[in-house]
């Protein structure tokens, strides 16, 4: 008889709510339909702060990585072939320069040994395998200026391997 | 006061001190082993010098050639300036086996010295010459006279009166950073010709002696400049993209030989000074730089990578034949012809040490002149006989000298920076 009773009423107070409802459906409709539309707006807006936010961080890790990535590439004695890790940094710029594309300057260097207008033209001929790889990576040849100095302006003064190595180089300036 | 204006101040001492005396002296690192014994007695009539007397500066070149052993006029017994006060007893005593003894006189036109040379063990005259000068000319007059003696007695043309260019790297960066230098082979009279902030190198004399071309970096980019020594100008000769070195006159002094990258790889060209008509004289992917003419100004010799590794070629200019000249080694680049053209001195590696070496082009044969290391940029003097040389000595840019048969070996010392890239002058006309 309880449980009946209790049927009754839960019954009659649905009944109750849901004559309530009907009463004034479109109303209540709109609302909810505003609430939402709300919700979703500053759901969206979150979602496109948050992608700017991103995009902005990408950007700047982005630009990091340009500013980062190695702009001095080195070479073996008497050679003119790009290193591999040379390739990888260079990559790098590539993407970098299409992307924010300015002109640069690459500088050709080399040791002190050996006679100095050959080592100019050796300068000229690692400045240039930096130039072509960057060209064939889509970078404007008309963007870039190779200058070779080759031994006259070493990065390190001294008669060593050491210093010789940071010599035969390449610099890439902006 | 900061350090650096310290060494700004120290510098500028150094610098005012350096123009009463020469930069560069020369000392003997291996004379033969008995050089001839002289006496240059100190000259009658008027005194003429220019920092040192005439008889000092002849013997100091004297010295200098490491042929002879002047005798110090301290401790010569008499001084005699006429043949009949000559006693070869007190010469023989002395050990001289030559004795040089004249007067200075002075005119309006400047100074004549008349000079004689004597040998003691045969108590003859070899000859009576006079040299006259300017009044500024004291350093010529003695250096013509040094020429005059040494040719006497060893049958080689002397190369007193000769020059040098050489650069000189300051090493502290500034508006006078690397200087181009003019001076006398013994070091004397050196004079700035030309001053930058950027590198300069590669000077080339004219066989006449008039005109100078050398690369200067002073655009930021190389370029060839002429400089005449008679008026003082200057003429930009080249402006090509890329290199733009190795200039080098034809012995007419009507072509200037030089390496040019404008196509792509380092080729030689040929400019006519008074056309301007450039000439291609190579076309090779490889590097191809460092021209020098063959006396005949037929051909180049040059330096080349065509075969793998630097090595000197020569490329007639009427045929355009080429032809490998050099076979020993893995390295040898920057060839300098000798004046009768029949050898040839290079920048040669062996065992990782770059040396000089003087190669017979007939025989190919080859030999190693220096003992130093880092040695590059010889430039053989007018006769033949020597040669100067960039090395490196306390850990300073120097130059230094060898006998083309290696048994004479001299270093020049600098007072002040870095010197290389020496050109000795061709003989004054």
């Amino acid at each position: 008889m309880v449980k009946s009773f209790k049927v009754l009423v839960t019954a009659s107070a649905l009944a109750a709510v849901m004559a309530g409802c009907s009463s004034s459906k479109e109303a209540d409709d709109a609302a909810a339909a505003a609430a939402a539309e709300a919700e979703r707006a500053a759901a969206e807006a979150e979602a496109a702060e948050a992608r700017a936010r991103a995009e902005a961080e990408a950007k700047a890790a982005e630009m990091a990585k340009c500013d980062n990535a190695d702009k001095v590439f080195y070479f073996d004695f008497d050679q003119s072939l790009l290193r591999a890790e040379s390739r990888a940094a260079l990559l790098v710029q590539a993407e970098c320069l299409k992307k924010y594309g300015s002109s640069l300057r690459l500088e050709g260097h080399a040791d002190e040994r050996g006679s100095r207008e050959y080592n100019m033209a050796l300068g000229e001929r690692r400045a240039n395998a930096v130039r072509d790889f960057l060209v064939l990576n889509g970078v404007p040849s008309a963007d870039i200026e190779v200058v070779s100095y080759g031994e006259e302006r070493p990065a390190e003064v001294g008669s060593y391997e050491d210093a010789w190595s940071k010599n035969r180089r390449v610099e890439l300036k902006k | 006061m900061t350090l650096l204006k310290k060494i700004g101040l120290i510098v500028v001492c150094v610098f005012f001190a350096s123009a009463a005396q020469a930069q560069i002296t020369i000392e003997i690192t291996q004379g033969v082993d008995e050089p001839t014994p002289i006496a240059v007695v100190p000259f009658g009539g008027v005194h003429a010098s220019d920092g040192a007397a005439i008889h000092e500066i002849m013997a100091n070149d004297l010295r200098m050639s490491g042929f002879f052993r002047p005798i110090a006029p301290a401790d010569m017994l008499s001084h005699p300036s006429r043949q009949e006060d000559i006693y070869y007893r007190d010469w023989r005593l002395l050990g001289a086996t030559y004795i040089v003894i004249g007067n200075i006189s002075r005119d309006e036109q400047g100074f004549a010295l008349e000079y004689e040379l004597y040998d003691v063990v045969s108590q003859q005259r070899l000859f009576r010459k006079i040299t006259r000068g300017g009044t500024q000319a004291v350093r010529d007059i003695a250096h013509a006279a040094s020429d005059q003696v040494y040719e006497a007695i060893t049958n080689i043309r002397g190369i007193f009166s000769t020059k040098m260019l050489y650069v000189e790297d300051m090493g502290v960066d500034g508006p006078s950073r690397y200087r181009l230098v003019k001076a006398d082979i013994d070091g004397a009279r050196d004079q700035v010709l030309f001053s930058s902030s950027q590198p300069l190198l590669s000077p080339a004399w004219s066989s006449d002696m008039r005109q100078v071309a050398y690369v200067s970096f002073e655009t930021s980019r190389p370029a060839i400049f002429r400089h005449d020594l008679v008026t003082g100008t200057r003429e930009q000769l080249t402006n090509f993209r890329g290199l733009n070195g190795a200039p080098a006159w034809s012995p007419d002094d009507r072509k200037l030989a030089f390496v040019l990258s404008k196509d792509g790889n380092p080729e030689l060209y040929t400019l006519d000074i008074a056309t301007k008509k450039l000439t291609r004289v190579t076309n090779h992917f490889a590097i191809d730089t460092e021209p020098n003419w063959t006396p005949d100004g037929k051909s180049l010799i040059f330096t080349s990578n065509r075969g793998g590794s630097p090595q000197i070629y020569q490329i007639g200019l009427a045929s355009g034949r080429v032809e490998r000249l050099t076979f020993d080694g893995d390295y040898n680049a920057r060839g300098r012809v000798s004046p009768d053209g029949k050898s040839i001195v290079m920048v040669h590696r062996e065992n990782g040490v770059f040396h000089i070496a003087w190669q017979d082009i007939a025989s190919g044969d080859m030999r190693i002149l220096t003992e130093t290391w880092l040695d590059e940029s010889p430039t053989i003097a007018p006769n033949g006989a020597m040669l100067l040389y960039a090395t490196q000595y306390n850990n300073q840019g120097v130059l230094a000298a060898v006998s083309m048969d290696a048994g004479l070996k001299f270093r020049l010392p600098s007072k002040l920076g870095d010197v290389r890239e020496p050109a000795w002058s061709p003989f004054p006309k």
